[in-house]
């Protein structure tokens, strides 16, 4: 087995050994391609591998770094990045049929600020098909497996992302979050996963999936790493409308800190039946230790989070039955080679072009938007939503965040919930109401449970305080 | 959900679905339709739609020329196309041109 200096080293170290000269970003970018050969073909995490351009870039970051020229936050570090996230001339497939050649004319905004950073973009990972799913087990690639135990899931949708840190195969990934598709995967494959504010990281140039909900985030070891993609990632983008114009805190300085004094709130209803007692007994065990570091502990109520998925399973396909209706044969993407007329080219591409649970949505979503029905489902979803966000603006007036579990089990055998996706939607219980609220939530990784799975807390915060996520995280790694 | 109106969404989608999907999607989207009614226990009188998560106002930018796609970018992934347009089947009848 060749050891892997993403195994072996912190970010930090990562950072210092790369500026002192111990490693090269060259060597570290050739090991981290050695961790692809050798676990990709069991673990699926990477659906494209780009070495060349790998190779060439670590190359010209190591000569400019030897020049002693200024180099930016990110580096020399190799990265993945999910797959519905644009790079010029580069596949993007969304893990869909109906996107398998589509290559984009431009760089997300987030692609730009990693190549801005000096960052290495080394190959796309595995999701589900247009993000819809908790396992991988809707793309096209098939499904991701857990570095822990290879017949259990990794998460989902962004399980590939989760894969590629958790098995050292890079140390940094981007994910994006529509109902806990990074907070989830990160839980069952034990690394850090954040999804920000929404609003704070631009999704210009994310593949549209329910545009009030998604936000793109990171993947890392550690708190540093997140902190520092996060960085490098935040701030105002003048291509996406709904991105903040709010000042970045300086996350990499400042996640550090004591937690002395932080007020930890704790919701009773997310300790009830259905949660699995390993998570329950380790994200209770987490918060008592906090609580030895100077956290204080109070017992809030979020009396709407049993809507929650009830709530999103209407939004979400709504938006994304709008959205997808971009893909007509026409301008890019899948088209059929037989049809009758115009209509006919639609409805076969798109017929042929998505998987079940693609259209499942689109269905769920044309049914709640359509005519006699938009007031009964989509309309009382936005107000139970209002709901839902009020019962949040209570709670954090009397604590700083809030601490629970990530999902209600560790990570559960692949196939376990494929043909049953109500039980598969419920599965996202714990994370969906930041998405519905747009507040920061974060998965941060406690232990293993007595059979070799990875246990997690989550923690959330009031909008746009990732900082105080990113410190619990640095307070949680420091019980280890 | 019933045959009929599977079918009647499923044209609204623009979406072609087989016999094993329309019987799957009934049943499966019946069942996710009877969870989330249990929205309906709760009294919302009062409390206004949330459409965006964080609320912001109306976002103007300076009408100037910016760059765009050049021709041969926006056509590049185009499933038909003549090198000038997309391409689609013919829309009108002979006789209606």
């Amino acid at each position: 087995m060749v050891t892997s200096p993403v195994l072996s080293h912190s970010t930090t170290e990562l950072l210092s050994s790369l500026s002192n000269g111990d490693l090269t970003s060259r060597r570290l970018v050739e090991s981290c391609l050695e961790q692809i050969h050798l676990q990709n073909p069991t673990l699926n995490a990477f659906v494209s591998v780009d070495e060349g351009y790998a190779l060439e870039l670590a190359d010209q970051i190591d000569t400019r770094r030897a020049a002693g020229e200024p180099l930016g936050l990110l580096a020399g570090l190799p990265l993945g990045i999910k797959d519905n996230m644009c790079r010029t001339g580069k596949p993007t497939t969304c893990g869909s049929r109906m996107l398998a050649n589509y290559r984009p004319p431009y760089d997300a905004h987030v692609v730009e600020r990693i190549k801005a950073e000096d960052g290495i973009i080394v190959g796309t990972t595995n999701m589900d098909e247009f993000a819809m799913g908790s396992s991988t087990e809707t793309s096209i690639y098939g499904p991701s497996r857990n570095p822990a135990n290879p017949d259990h899931s990794a998460g989902g949708s962004s399980g590939g992302s989760a894969v590629a840190v958790a098995s050292g195969m890079v140390p940094l990934t981007l994910g994006s979050d529509t109902g806990g598709s990074i907070r989830q995967p990160a839980a069952f494959c034990g690394c850090v996963g954040l999804k920000p504010t929404y609003g704070r990281v631009s999704r210009f140039g994310l593949v549209a999936f329910a545009s009030s909900l998604d936000q793109i985030g990171p993947f890392a070891r550690d708190a540093a790493g997140a902190s520092l993609v996060l960085q490098a990632i935040a701030g105002h983008d003048t291509r996406d409308s709904t991105s903040l114009q709010r000042d970045i805190p300086a996350y990499s300085e400042n996640f550090r800190a004591s937690i002395q004094g932080m007020r930890i709130g704790i919701v009773d209803e997310h300790f009830g039946k259905g949660l699995n007692s390993d998570v329950a007994n380790s994200v209770t065990s987490t918060i008592d230790a906090l609580q030895e570091l100077g956290a204080t502990v109070h017992r809030v109520t979020l009396p709407h989070a049993k809507y929650s998925v009830a709530t999103y399973y209407l939004i979400a396909p709504s938006e994304a039955s709008s959205n997808l209706a971009r893909y007509d044969g026409i301008h890019y993407g899948h088209r059929s080679e037989q049809y009758d007329d115009l209509v006919d080219v639609y409805c076969r591409s798109r017929g042929e072009g998505f998987g079940p649970e693609v259209k499942r949505r689109i269905m769920l979503g044309t049914y709640a938007l359509s005519a006699g029905y938009y007031d009964a489902y989509y309309l009382k979803a936005l107000r139970v939503r209002r709901r839902i966000r009020e019962d949040y603006d209570q709670a954090f007036d009397n604590v700083d965040v809030i601490a629970g579990p990530v999902s209600p089990t560790p990570a559960f055998p692949i196939g376990d919930k494929a043909n049953d996706p109500l039980a598969m939607y419920l599965n996202d219980i714990y994370t969906i109401s930041a998405n519905l609220s747009g507040i920061p939530g974060i998965s941060v990784p406690t232990g293993v449970s007595p059979s070799g799975l990875p246990l997690a807390i989550q923690f959330q915060a009031p909008l746009f305080d990732e900082l105080r996520l990113l410190q619990l995280a640095a307070a949680v790694e420091s019980l280890r | 959900m019933e045959r009929d109106e599977v079918l009647k969404v499923a044209s609204l989608a623009r979406l072609s679905l087989n016999d094993q999907e329309i019987g799957e999607f009934g049943r499966q989207l019946t069942e996710i339709l009877s969870y989330v009614a249990t929205l309906e226990e709760l009294d919302l009188e009062g409390t206004e739609p949330m459409p965006h998560a964080v609320d912001a106002s109306n976002v103007f930018r300076e009408d100037t020329q910016g760059e765009s796609l050049t021709r041969d970018a926006a056509l590049a992934n185009a499933p038909q196309t003549d090198g000038r347009f997309f391409m689609v089947p013919q829309i009108l009848d002979q006789k209606d041109a």
